[in-house]
Parts: structure tokens; sequence; C-alpha cells
């Protein structure tokens, strides 16, 4: 029951990008087709798993017994950008079509910062490894929900007649709100 | 003299980091509920952008070219540890507030943006100006954000009621954010061309 929560809570009451505002740059920065926006779901899906496994077994195991969980921050960025780049090596050598599909997206994940964010907000949950792994899988769906969900209107955006000073970036920032409007339907139902 | 000038006040306006080049969008729309979120949130990103521009402009002839992008992140991450320890101590109110945004100050592409295209080419004093100006440029753009939000959401602006009774909550909300920025960074657009 505790699980069905995390996930519904994650990827609709409080969605990733829409009501928490993490990953905004690559939302607002590459949604404007849907398969590139499918692409950096994936990537974000795969590298925030990782991300929050390794990051809370090094805070459980290494920053608490040692009592030096100031370094938090310090320690979880240097661990994302290397396993960014792990993740890239491994995947060329392993699974080039992957590689293919994910490839160009993986070196934007290190700036991400939905990746840190979900990796500091499981640790300041005080959840266990297992919750911490929904939670992350959870909230990477919510981010790839709200990408889709974007890129398919900013295709038909495009064909529109928006008003000079309007057009890109500002029309695509008032859609997302109107979308955040829709997404705060869900508050209340967990 | 006038190039230092320039550097300073080409982050304010015409390079302005949040309205122009759109960098940094998430703490800008995370933490603008209010005008004074918005001026601590900037303050303390200018603190790190000042920081990480003296030290990354000091030390760049010793980091070799291949780990020059990690060693920045490092550099940025240790400022940002130091502002985080600081809030928590001198304004704890503010700490909470701000919250997970003041860790996430690491991956601001602000942060690692000027060091990697200013910073490592630039001497000393330019670099500490040029922070300085991107780092206001993004508290001015924040402030303004902040305060539109809390005038349009609870008719106040840094706690000072100017409208009484309840206006647009939404404003204060997610999705106010979102239009709130969009018209803003129109607004700059049609300010810019006509110049």
């Amino acid at each position: 029951m505790d699980y069905i929560i995390i996930i519904i809570s994650a990827i609709f009451v409080n969605n990733i990008v829409l009501a928490q505002f993490l990953g905004i740059c690559p939302f607002v920065g590459v949604s404007n087709k849907l398969s590139t926006s499918i692409g950096m779901g994936g990537a974000v899906l795969f590298v925030m798993t990782l991300a929050t496994i390794v990051t809370w077994l090094i805070q459980t195991y290494v920053l608490t017994p040692l009592g030096i969980q100031f370094l938090q921050t310090i320690a979880f960025i240097l661990v994302i950008a290397s396993l960014v780049q792990m993740v890239e090596i491994i995947l060329k050598k392993v699974s080039p079509a992957l590689y293919g599909a994910l490839g160009v997206f993986l070196p934007l994940i290190t700036t991400n910062c939905a990746v840190l964010g979900v990796a500091i907000l499981t640790i300041q949950k005080d959840f266990n490894l297992l919750e911490g792994v929904v939670y992350a899988i959870s909230n990477a769906a919510g981010f790839a929900l709200a990408m889709v969900i974007f890129a398919g209107i900013r295709e038909h955006l495009d064909l529109m007649e928006v008003p000079a000073g309007m057009r890109g970036v500002p029309i695509a920032l008032v859609t997302a709100g109107i979308l955040a409007l829709a997404f705060m339907g869900f508050t209340g139902i967990v | 003299m006038n190039k230092n000038l320039k550097n300073f006040t080409k982050g304010l306006i015409k390079e302005n980091p949040v309205f122009v080049l759109l960098l940094g969008l998430c703490p800008t729309l995370g933490v603008t509920t209010s005008a004074i979120n918005g001026l601590g949130m900037g303050l303390a990103t200018t603190f790190v952008l000042v920081m990480s521009n003296l030290v990354v402009s000091l030390i760049k002839n010793f980091i070799p070219d291949k780990v020059r992008i990690p060693s920045f992140i490092v550099i940025i991450a240790s400022f940002v540890t130091i502002v985080e320890l600081l809030m928590q101590a001198y304004a704890p109110a503010l700490f909470e507030q701000l919250g997970l945004f003041i860790p996430l100050i690491v991956v601001n592409c602000i942060v690692l943006g000027r060091a990697e295209a200013f910073a490592s080419k630039n001497g000393i004093g330019a670099s500490v100006i040029d922070g300085l100006g991107m780092g206001l440029g993004f508290a001015f753009a924040l402030t303004i954000l902040g305060g539109v939000r809390e005038l349009l959401g609870s008719g106040a602006i840094f706690n000072i009621k100017l409208i009484p009774g309840d206006l647009m909550l939404v404003f204060v909300l997610a999705p106010g954010a979102f239009i709130a920025l969009g018209y803003l960074i129109a607004l700059s657009n049609k300010l810019n061309k006509s110049k």
C-alpha cells in the first residue's frame, strides 16, 4: 500500500516537473519533438534509478557512519557525474542500439537537477533502499509523462499563429502553466 | 575600466541569465513564491558564482584540460556546501523556505557555464566582475519574478501588504510560476527588440 502511495504521489500529485520544478531545463529545451522527449525520458529513468541506489548506499554506509553528512552535496554530484560517464562507456560497448537512442542525452543529465534532487529527497524522506528505488522510478515516469504530453502540445503549437513576442519559450512556459493547473486537479487523491 | 563596466552590466540586462539566456530555470521557478525568497536565492547564487569564478581563474593553469569539468564541479560544490552551512546557521528561516534548492545550486547551469565560458579564459579581476554581474542579474530577475507573483497572489511585496484581501492565489502556486515567467520573458524580448 505504501508503495502505491509513493508511485501515485510522485507521478501525479507532486509531479517532479510541474509541481516541484526539477528538471525544467530539459523540459523546456528538448521537448520540441515527441521522439526526442521519449529518448530523454528513457535516459533519465535509467540514470535516476542507478544514481538513487548508489547515493543511498554511500549515504548509509559511508557518510552517516563517519559523521560527515555535510559532504553530501559534493559526494552526490561527483557520484552522479562519474556514473553518467560510466553508463555512457558501458552502454557503448554492451548495447550500441540503446546507446544510439539515449547517447546524446546522457551528457546533458549531469546538470539535470532532477537526478540530484531525487537523490537528496530520498535521503530526506528517510526511505529504505526499495522505497527509494520505487520513488526514483516513479519520479522518472512522472518526468517522462510531463515531457511527452508537453512535446505533443508543442508540436501542435508550432502550427499556430502566435504573437511575435510570445513565440518560442514564452508561449511554451504559459502552456506549461496551464498543464500544471491541470495536474493540480490530482491534489488530494492521496 | 570601460571593459570592466561592460562585463559587469552585460549580465544585468543584455545577457540576463534568466530572461535572455534562459539558464537556471529550476530555482527561478521553484523558490520565487515571494520577493524575499527570490532575493535570498539570488544572493546565495551570486556568492557561489563570484567565488567559483575567482578560484577557477586562479587555478586554471594548473588544471589538465581533460579533468576540467569535474574539477570545476568540485570547486562549485565546495562553495555551495559553505553557503548551505552558513545559511543554516545565520538564516534558518530562509534556509527552510529555499530547502532543496540550496544544494541544487551545484547543478545550476549558470555557475558551471560562467566557469567554463569565462573564468577559465580570463584574468582574476574580470572573472570576479563577470560573476558579480551575472549573479546580480540572476538575483534581479528572481526578485522581479518573486515580486510579481507575491503581488498578484497575495497583494504584498516584501511582506508589505499593498492590496487588501485575497487575490489570485494561483500565482503563488506552481502554475502561476510558469505563466508569470512566460509573460516576463515575452516582455523582456519586446523591450530588447525595441532598443
